[in-house]
């Protein structure tokens, strides 16, 4: 009996876990042996040492495309946050009928079934020199000229990429707004505080778990995209993706590419550990 | 107006911009499908059904597209497979490393799909695979197989263990528990989760753009079609996935629906 449900166990386990060990474990544990190795182009040769990290961090070509993804995932993740909370508060607090909750709800969600890569273009054809806006803007007479303003820049970047990702700021953000008790702000309001002190002292703080998870869930998606910086980006929109892609590519050089690759998801794993620790210890002073 | 009257008043203006701002894109990108003229610009010409007509007659598009459905259906498929065991096991087996392996199988929710591309890509080359459609597929299913874990994990987690137990008491063996009350319970979150792993699969780029060889999947054909300048053949590529995307939708609303009903 003890024999059959181990059987059975080992049955239910071994494709999973087969199959992350075999796709998952050894890939990452590859990618960074790789990061070990030199490059002799066009090929690349076994070895072990440091030389594509020490050039990521001196050069400063590279240091400066981190910080500026940096840069763009914070203020993407912050932009949308301005726009998704709002909503999610209108919907949660504001909004009576269900059925129109779950309607304005679904608005914003529905978007990432559509085509990534169809959303990101269609800010291309907008904002493009010859495009959508500018065309617009001539036609009824406030320029007179093509502008340049719009695309191929870093708003243009993290416009498109707060509309490609705001769905997964305005997620958690409902979901916690969802959550808290609507006593909570009646007792608050009930006690004479004003309706702004109630969202100050009682809604913000509760609602900061949200703000937390969505906030890293755009900034980790932001931080590794290589379709909106090459869609709208132009040449001082580069991020490091695309500077990983390239080693792959053109430039031929895995292992820098592997390197980079790796500094990338130390970052991201970070960035995932410290809003963890946050959404925990924010759990545990308002629950 | 009173306070109230303005504060409404405020709400609803905030609220229509930001709905602008989500659906005006996806406006324009359908009303230049049916634009006359090969720019995209402001005025819009004439109404044409020709750049449709064109997507007809290319051969390499209609190809690209079998190839997106061949892919999103075996790796969601897969994704099923690995998936649904994996949920198990996470829900209600303990085993030695089970913290790493929840911790590994989660990554790729917020993971980049370019470090799954390239860490498969030089997985592949040390294998000596050839890359191929099939290669796209395990990158897929691997990729989202986070996707359908915490879906099919999440609705485990509500269903009481003790059905399992009275399945058991009466003598059904493992696999008939499984098939039997296991999973018709669980049958709309695999339902949904596997919705969800197919439009994924069928619109990815970061890991397909490094696994893929020779075949091109439909998102791949339209990037490079991209790169070689925009045209409302894309635009009407785009329109029919909206359209499909919204079918999608509407059926996976659906059934959200129903098991509230349940």
């Amino acid at each position: 009996m003890r024999r059959a449900l181990r059987l059975k166990r080992a049955l239910v386990l071994s494709p999973p876990l087969l199959w992350t060990f075999l796709f998952m474990f050894v890939p990452y544990a590859i990618l960074l042996v790789y990061s070990f190795w030199s490059q002799n182009y066009p090929t690349f040769v076994p070895d072990f040492q440091l030389g594509n990290y020490v050039l990521i961090f001196t050069d400063p070509q590279y240091f400066r495309v981190i910080l500026r993804t940096l840069k763009i995932a914070f203020f993407v993740s912050l932009g949308a946050a301005l726009i998704a909370y709002p909503y999610a508060y209108f919907l949660v607090f504001r909004v009576r009928t269900p059925s129109l909750r779950l309607a304005l709800y679904m608005a914003v969600v529905a978007p990432l079934w559509v085509s990534y890569l169809l959303r990101a273009y269609t800010w291309k054809t907008i904002l493009g020199t010859t495009g959508i806006l500018n065309s617009f803007l001539m036609s009824t007479g406030i320029t007179s000229e093509p502008s340049s303003v719009f695309l191929y820049n870093q708003t243009a970047m993290i416009v498109t990429l707060i509309y490609v990702f705001i769905p997964f700021m305005v997620m958690p953000i409902y979901a916690v707004l969802e959550k808290i008790p609507r006593s909570l702000k009646e007792a608050s309001s009930d006690l004479g505080i004003g309706r702004v002190q109630t969202f100050l002292n009682v809604t913000l703080p509760l609602s900061i778990p949200g703000i937390v998870a969505g906030f890293t869930m755009t900034f980790c998606l932001t931080f590794g995209d290589f379709i909106a910086p090459f869609l709208v980006g132009g040449p001082d929109g580069q991020m490091i993706a695309n500077v990983i892609a390239s080693q792959f590519g053109a430039s031929l050089n895995w292992p820098l590419g592997a390197a980079l690759a790796l500094i990338m998801l130390m970052i991201v794993l970070s960035i995932i550990t410290v809003s963890e620790r946050f959404e925990r210890l924010g759990q545990g002073k308002f629950a | 107006m009173s306070r109230p009257q303005y504060e409404r008043a405020a709400w609803v203006v905030g609220i229509t911009l930001i709905l602008l701002f989500l659906y005006l894109p996806i406006a324009v990108l359908v009303a230049y499908s049916f634009n006359e003229s090969r720019s995209l610009t402001w005025p819009m010409t004439g109404f044409t059904m020709q750049w449709y007509q064109k997507l007809a007659d290319n051969s390499a598009l209609i190809k690209a597209f079998y190839n997106s459905l061949y892919v999103a259906v075996c790796a969601t498929t897969l994704t099923l497979m690995i998936g649904i065991p994996a949920a198990i096991a996470l829900d209600r087996i303990d085993f030695p490393g089970k913290g790493l392996f929840r911790k590994l199988i989660l990554l790729p929710i917020a993971l980049p799909g370019i470090i799954t591309g390239i860490s498969m890509l030089i997985l592949f080359r040390q294998l000596g695979f050839r890359l191929s459609l099939e290669t796209v597929i395990i990158g897929h299913a691997t990729a989202l197989l986070a996707v359908v874990v915490t879906q099919v994990y999440a609705r485990l987690q509500r269903l009481p263990a003790s059905l399992q137990e009275a399945s058991a008491d009466l003598g059904a063996s493992g696999l008939q528990t499984f098939f039997l009350i296991t999973l018709p319970n669980i049958r709309t979150a695999v339902i949904g989760a596997a919705m969800l792993a197919f439009t994924l699969s069928f619109d990815e780029i970061p890991v397909t753009f490094f696994l893929t060889g020779r075949d091109n999947t439909l998102p791949m054909f339209i990037w490079s079609t991209m790169r070689r300048g925009l045209t409302p053949e894309i635009n009407a590529i785009g329109s029919l996935i909206v359209l499909m995307s919204i079918v999608l939708i509407f059926i996976s609303v659906r059934l959200q629906r129903d098991t509230k009903i349940k």
